[in-house]
């Protein structure tokens, strides 16, 4: 009965809305949930930057060149404030980027997809950013206090995001034939794959809702991914363009747009490590971080010698 | 219990490489938060920032970094890239000492029924007007 307690009492707390934090009592499997998700989430901001990262030295002018790097930097930095979220759940910086580099963690899907053309920069922006934004909006509300203030401040960062790649593919359906074409088919390279960023249908689980219970989720993700299709649908029609699936449709009724079937096979597939990139994008990252050793031990080495330095005086 | 996660959702893929089942695949994330690390990275340091002349300088969050100089130009860059600070402070995080959130309860209690403190307590008549 005394073990309940503590989990009763947390139970009301989230109930109430008053969020948890680090030095909080909280049970064991929603520490482990959020260490999960909240790592996920960093490295997805990390390895998101590799997609970007190959198009700086190719944008097609310096204000792009510049915007991009900007752009890349905030994912730096969001993943510095998810990594930190992660470490006030007890678990080291050090470990979280073992568990990437051995690939026992995962990261969102999508950065497994090539940007084969300077307008996917664009519609990285618009799509995946644009989805991304829908979840993280939902996340300023989580029930765990870090990671909500960690949402707060990248959500302020990444409209900047979305903005600039809706902008760039606003630019091409403007422009010569193969700027129009050049939009087009990154759009229906990018469509899929962002619809699938919100992960496997609600009625997939037979099983208790527990994310859900613990407010670490808020919305489904169906009901993510149906807000996403009608914001897209729309932004299309100012694009001119279309989107790659023939079932997508207003429908009165449910004043929603209906949709196609999601390929749950290359879903699975690229979760399970098979995608176009993934092999790449690990060994991108860990290379960047051997190769980076260097670094790290001589800012050490300086610390302490300039430690000993002021010892000494 | 084992299959209370089995709901994948959107960030929150479960790991292995079993796709939806998350259960064979004990975390080796210890309950107590131990360090499993090999203790190389580099300390944790609290930042704070005051984002305009005249307020406080205020938490922001924590980063790593070899020394208290590199702390402060991390916290630049990760920080103040839309102009939020104008000062910066970093404070090793082993030197913060907090108060203990379970005793809070005891802790606060002594203020609790001391309403007398808040001005609202007074009953004045109306022709005080501001006071």
């Amino acid at each position: 009965m005394l073990q309940q307690e503590p989990e009763k009492i947390f139970q009301v707390k989230i109930e109430g809305e008053v969020k948890i934090e680090p030095k909080d009592w909280m049970p064991e499997k929603y520490r482990q949930t959020l260490i999960r998700q909240i790592s996920q989430h960093a490295h997805s901001e990390i390895v998101g930057m590799l997609p970007e990262g190959n198009w700086i030295t190719r944008a097609p002018t310096l204000k792009r060149k510049a915007i991009l790097l900007a752009k890349v930097q905030d994912e730096a930095g969001h993943g510095l404030y998810l990594y930190s979220a992660t470490e006030t759940l007890g678990v080291t910086r050090e470990q979280t980027i073992n568990d990437l580099h051995s690939g026992k963690a995962k990261y969102s899907s999508i950065f497994n997809y090539p940007s084969l053309a300077w307008a996917d920069i664009g519609a990285i922006g618009w799509l995946v950013d644009g989805a991304a934004i829908l979840n993280q909006v939902m996340l300023t509300r989580t029930s765990y206090g870090p990671y909500a203030r960690a949402m707060v401040r990248i959500c302020k960062e990444e409209s900047f995001h979305q903005r600039q790649g809706f902008e760039i593919l606003l630019v091409l359906s403007r422009g010569t034939k193969e700027q129009k074409e050049m939009c087009q088919d990154a759009i229906n390279r990018w469509w899929w794959p962002s619809l699938m960023m919100f992960g496997p249908h609600d009625s997939e689980s037979t099983h208790s809702d527990q994310s859900m219970k613990w407010k670490i989720k808020r919305k489904s993700n169906d009901e993510l991914r149906q807000n996403f299709v009608d914001m897209i649908a729309e932004q299309a029609k100012v694009l001119g363009m279309s989107l790659p699936d023939p079932a997508l449709k207003w429908n009165k009724e449910r004043k929603h747009y209906d949709f196609g079937e999601i390929n749950w096979e290359e879903f699975w597939n690229v979760v399970k490590g098979n995608g176009p990139c993934n092999k790449e994008r690990l060994e991108a990252r860990r290379q960047a971080w051997d190769e980076g050793k260097w670094v790290r031990d001589a800012a050490e080495a300086y610390a302490e010698k300039k430690k000993l330095k002021q010892q000494a005086a | 219990m084992n299959n209370f996660f089995r709901k994948s959702y959107y960030g929150d893929i479960p790991e292995g490489k079993g796709g939806g089942d998350q259960s064979k695949q004990p975390s080796k994330v210890p309950s107590n938060g131990a360090d499993l690390g090999e203790a190389s990275d580099w300390p944790l340091w609290e930042i704070f920032i005051r984002s305009k002349q005249g307020l406080d300088h205020k938490h922001m969050g924590s980063l790593h970094a070899a020394d208290a100089q590199m702390a402060i130009e991390n916290a630049r860059d990760v920080y103040t890239r839309r102009m939020e600070g104008i000062s910066i402070w970093v404070v090793e995080s082993k030197y913060i000492h907090a108060s203990n959130p379970d005793d809070a309860e005891n802790f606060y209690e002594p203020a609790e029924d001391k309403v007398y403190r808040h001005p609202t307590f007074y009953d004045l008549p109306d022709e005080v007007k501001h006071m």
